[in-house]
């Protein structure tokens, strides 16, 4: 029997979660407070997955650089390679938030999608306000 | 929504409610405070968009109490700034506050209306914080180019998409510290390792594994930076291992070649303004002192979000800050008749710090204003495990909670009934302590 | 062919060029580093010693004396800023009178103005926050604080109004004689001249050297500061000096002009003359002695420490005149403190030496003053309003620490000898130097520096040379 501590990276409370594995088999988990530390430890003993942020390049904006994620977890092992990718990628001003701006990263099926707006140059976005 | 170029040059313009500060916490006070029924609410935001520092927040992890969903810190921001929008709520951009009045008249500038005064109802202060620079440490060393805030190159990274470093050390394991670890990997650097002065990081747990534990960057507990190399650009630093009082040991010196230093060592609240005014200051949280309606000394200012204490968690700062923006609406309203706010000249009674408690948001309590329950919100001194929040009315105690960890880099609530304070009517302290077990 | 080329773009040097400037001459500036004042210029106490210090008769006793009462009217015609405040000498022990007498002699000696020596009770009644110890002080009245950027720059940009030409970035690594006058050999080609004054500061010893037989040596005397909050800024209202050791005059709690509080220096002599990094050591020794003449000084609220080099010379005293085996060649070496204060009177002399050689002829055309960069925060809000309507950068604020408008950083980098780099903006406009130190304005003032100079964000630098602040793009390494 084999024991494993592990920190639940779902929320921030940050539960300290013991898994019990038998084998490559769960034989127990405790210590999370909730369904998804479960889940999490599960899938962090098997299947480790994360949600990746970072920037890609911006054309014809009011900033070179939108922030984007993976619009659903994948794999850890594919970070790298997701970013790697998205290193080429170039999207076109204007940009809205949910705007999927690479799909199936990684070969993963997962899209990446914008978490910023951008603005087209020249596009008066109310400088001082709306007063 | 005002016409568009609407004047306010010179000094003719009142609102009821002027909010310092468009970042997650004004956001948040302004949209309570429109739903609290003021019509004439204006944000000053200092930078050229709404959102603060949730805009070069990219990473995810926002939202989970809010929204109960996991947002990154712009979508975060976005969801507020909708509902500024959809409210009609007025705000000014690219516009500094250069000094507010203790009778609330906020004087303030930017490009196009120049520089002008605004008569307030009710002042919300809610400008944030800044980043602790190198000077406070004192860390000794050449002052090269490469040595930069962890906030300021996240900036950098997240919004002007430059690189501010290829091989990078960070002193302080903060959340702001850890998450940079993780962006900089991200974007193509190398992050030799995150040094922490304290022997526990200041950051929150998921964020050691997600953000250093993944990516295989050593976290140096009891670390600090003991010298900077390189006259014209970082070429190092050198890391030692500290006492219990914080002093390097000597023989534990370690070089570390790199080309950027990122400095996440602690956020202060930016009360320039606040002291400026006449505002009593807590030199705890560096925060104006308040009362349960997150009052301060000066009747019809309130404070919220990271001016007032530091928080971790922004879902926090939204809470904190609804509740300020209720509560300016009733202190407005109660000046027109309209509510039964009345401000009382009571002292109320004293939340006290003690045992491990460092400090109480608020640090006054009048019950009669307070609303049915009210979160009060701490940090402890230091990492507490398995042990208990006790919570005594003068000298009983009527809240003892078991909390499996305690930990400074992590803030702490617990919820004051208003009913309960009601039946102890001579009651005037409220003590806050751990205790063992 | 220069007429003259003066070696180093201090305080020195640009004393010297703008006084020359007065007459009919052609004259360059020769500055290894990127801009003006980045030397010891650039990281010292900031005082205008009133001239006690000095041995009578020597060249810093007389040159500190005349360079203070210049001071004043210098600060009106450039525009920077100065004030005396006063200086306290402090005795904290009874058996030390002698020695604070002697000094208050020395200044009479050397010709200082209004001194008296104060009780103790009346030093605490000036200065509430001194040591409760002490005993008397020496006050000086004509004792200043100064922006020691604000005036290097200053004299610089009037000298280059009165046409002297600047090279930076160029660093004189060989001299030979010419039948007349010298050839300075650079990274930038030759520069030729018919006289050369050398104010290189710490390096003055190794241009000297390049001449002449007759070897001097200058140690760089490093000195580490800790500058705190303008919160801070009030604890004193003067200059606060303990009795001086053999090693300087120990270190001094003071305000500044733009009132922050400043407290240093120590004295380290050290073997690299480039070596401006802080010790743990002078960080504790400083904070110690300080604590020893003013009493809370809230040490939890320093914004940056940071160190410099004072050019101290064997003999002790400035070496200013033509160097005897060298003729034309003409040393301003070993200015260490009183240098600042002594800047004026040391631009007069140099210009009075060089006058007498060349017979040099007043221009007619001498423009005797400068403006500043305009400092919107001492205007009326009406007077305000109606610079933002000529031009709306004013209404921006860059720096939220210090209050510096866009407008102000434009001025700083346009005007002549602009600034080009982020220390450059830093030292004329104080954008960056406030509480934050650059964390919020730094990406900011980047920006506008490269609109500005047409250049791409990425060849920004901290201080020119190898400083840049960007190392590229994301995921260009990936």
């Amino acid at each position: 029997m084999e024991t494993k501590n592990l920190t639940c990276i779902n929320c921030p409370m940050g539960c300290s979660i013991t898994v019990k594995m038998d084998g490559g088999r769960i034989v127990s988990i405790t210590g999370n407070t909730c369904k998804r530390g479960e889940d999490y430890a599960g899938k962090e003993l098997t299947n480790p997955t994360r949600i990746v942020t970072t920037t890609v390049k911006v054309t014809g904006g009011q900033s070179n650089t939108v922030s984007v994620k993976t619009g659903k977890d994948i794999p850890k092992e594919k970070i790298f390679d997701c970013v790697r990718e998205l290193k080429n990628v170039q999207v076109q001003a204007p940009v809205r938030i949910g705007d999927v701006v690479a799909s199936d990263i990684a070969g993963t099926g997962v899209d990446v999608v914008a978490t910023g707006n951008v603005e087209r140059t020249g596009v008066d976005v109310a400088e001082a306000g709306n007063v | 929504m005002r016409e568009k170029g609407n004047d306010l040059r010179g000094s003719s313009q009142s609102y009821d409610i002027v909010i310092i500060g468009g970042g997650p916490a004004g956001l948040a006070a302004a949209v309570s405070a429109r739903e609290s029924g003021i019509e004439s609410i204006l944000i000053l935001e200092r930078d050229k968009e709404l959102g603060g520092i949730l805009n070069q927040c990219i990473h995810n992890g926002f939202g989970l109490h809010t929204f109960q969903e996991e947002l990154t810190g712009p979508e975060y921001a976005d969801r507020f700034i909708q509902k500024v929008n959809d409210l009609k709520i007025e705000y000014r951009l690219n516009t500094m506050v250069m000094d507010i009045s203790p009778d609330r008249r906020v004087t303030a500038m930017n490009r196009t209306d120049g520089m002008f005064v605004i008569r307030a109802g009710a002042v919300i202060l809610a400008m944030g914080c800044r980043e602790r620079a190198r000077g406070a440490l004192n860390i000794p060393g050449y002052r090269p180019a490469g040595i930069f805030s962890a906030g300021t190159a996240q900036r950098l990274v997240n919004r002007e998409g430059y690189m501010p470093g290829r091989e990078v050390v960070i002193l302080g394991s903060g959340d702001i510290g850890l998450i940079m670890a993780r962006r900089m990997t991200l974007e193509g650097a190398k992050v030799k390792a995150v040094a922490e002065l304290m022997p526990y990081s200041g950051g929150l747990k998921r964020n050691i594994v997600q953000c250093l534990d993944d990516y295989g960057i050593p976290l140096k507990l009891s670390h600090t930076v003991v010298d900077i190399r390189g006259k014209e650009r970082v070429e190092g630093v050198t890391l030692a291992q500290v006492d219990e009082n914080g002093r390097p040991v000597p023989g534990t010196e370690e070089y570390y070649p790199c080309d950027t230093l990122l400095l996440s060592v602690g956020l202060i609240p930016e009360n320039e303004l606040s002291r400026g005014m006449g505002v009593g200051i807590n030199p705890v949280t560096s925060g104006p002192v308040v009362n349960e309606s997150l009052e301060t000394n000066i009747p019809g200012v309130f404070a919220c979000g990271n001016v007032l204490h530091v928080h971790d968690l922004v879902d926090y700062v939204s809470k904190e800050a609804a509740a300020a923006g209720r509560n300016a609406a009733a202190y407005v309203q109660s000046l027109s008749g309209e509510s039964s706010f009345v401000r009382g000249t009571d002292s109320g009674i004293t939340l006290e710090a003690e045992s491990g408690v460092r400090y109480t948001v608020p640090s006054v309590i009048r019950p009669a204003y307070m609303e049915d329950s009210l979160t009060v919100r701490f940090r402890v001194g230091g990492v507490y495990r398995n042990c208990y929040v006790s919570v005594y009315f003068d000298g009983e105690r009527v809240i003892h909670r078991m909390r499996p960890v305690m930990a400074p880099g992590e803030m702490e609530e617990i919820v004051l009934k208003k009913e309960q304070l009601l039946q102890y009517p001579s009651l005037k302290t409220v003590r806050f302590t751990v205790e063992e077990v | 062919m220069y007429d003259i080329i003066i070696i180093g773009a201090g305080v020195s040097g640009t004393a010297a060029a703008r006084e020359l400037s007065r007459y009919e001459a052609d004259i360059c500036v020769l500055e290894k580093e990127e801009d003006v004042c980045c030397g010891s210029s650039k990281a010292n106490s900031a005082i205008v010693h009133a001239g006690y210090d000095a041995v009578p008769g020597s060249l810093k006793a007389r040159l500190n004396v005349r360079g203070n009462e210049l001071m004043g009217d210098l600060a009106r015609e450039l525009d920077f800023p100065f004030e005396r405040r006063g200086s306290l000498v402090l005795c904290l022990n009874e058996e030390e009178m002698p020695e604070l007498q002697a000094l208050y002699d020395r200044g009479v000696e050397n010709g200082v103005k209004d001194m008296r020596i104060l009780t103790g009770e009346e030093v605490l009644a000036m200065e509430p926050n001194v040591a409760d110890n002490v005993c008397a002080a020496l006050y000086a009245p004509t004792a200043g604080i100064v922006c020691p950027f604000g005036l290097n720059i200053a004299m610089a940009e009037n000298a280059c109004a009165n046409g002297v030409a600047f090279q930076f970035n160029t660093q004189v690594d060989k001299i030979t004689k010419l039948e007349e006058g010298y050839a300075l050999h650079t990274n930038n080609g030759t520069f030729r001249a018919r006289f050369v004054v050398n104010a290189a500061g710490v390096y003055a010893d190794a241009l000297h050297n390049m001449v002449s037989d007759d070897r001097i040596h200058i140690t760089a005397r490093r000195g580490d500061y800790c500058l705190l909050d303008k919160e801070a800024g009030g604890h004193v209202g003067r200059t606060i000096f303990a009795l001086p050791g053999k090693r300087g005059k120990g270190v001094l709690v003071t305000p500044t002009i733009h009132g922050n509080l400043l407290v240093g220096p120590t004295a380290v002599d050290v073997e690299d003359k480039e070596a401006v990094n802080t010790t743990a050591e002078g960080l504790a020794e400083l904070t110690a002695k300080a604590q020893m003449s003013v009493k809370n000084i809230p040490m939890k609220q320093v914004i940056t420490s940071f160190a410099g080099l004072r050019a101290h010379e064997d003999g002790g005293d400035f070496m200013i005149g033509e160097v005897p085996d060298a003729p034309g060649f003409i040393d301003c070496a070993g200015i260490e403190s009183p240098g600042i204060a002594s800047s004026p009177a040391i631009g007069e002399m140099i210009a009075q030496i060089l006058c007498e050689k060349m017979g040099l002829k007043k221009k007619k055309d001498f423009i005797a003053t400068r403006q500043g960069i305009t400092d919107p925060s001492r205007l009326s809000m009406d007077e305000r309003n109606a610079l933002i309507m000529e031009n709306p950068a004013y209404g921006n604020i860059v720096c939220r620490c210090e209050m510096v408008t866009e407008g102000e950083i434009v001025d700083a980098i346009r005007r002549p000898l602009g600034a080009r780099s982020l220390d450059g903006v830093k030292r004329r406009t104080r954008a960056g130097m406030g509480r934050c130190q650059s964390g919020f304005c730094s990406p900011a003032v980047m920006d506008i520096i490269a609109r500005e100079c047409g250049m791409d964000l990425y060849d920004v630098t901290k201080s020119g040379g190898g400083s840049r602040i960007l190392t590229g793009v994301n995921k260009d390494a990936l």
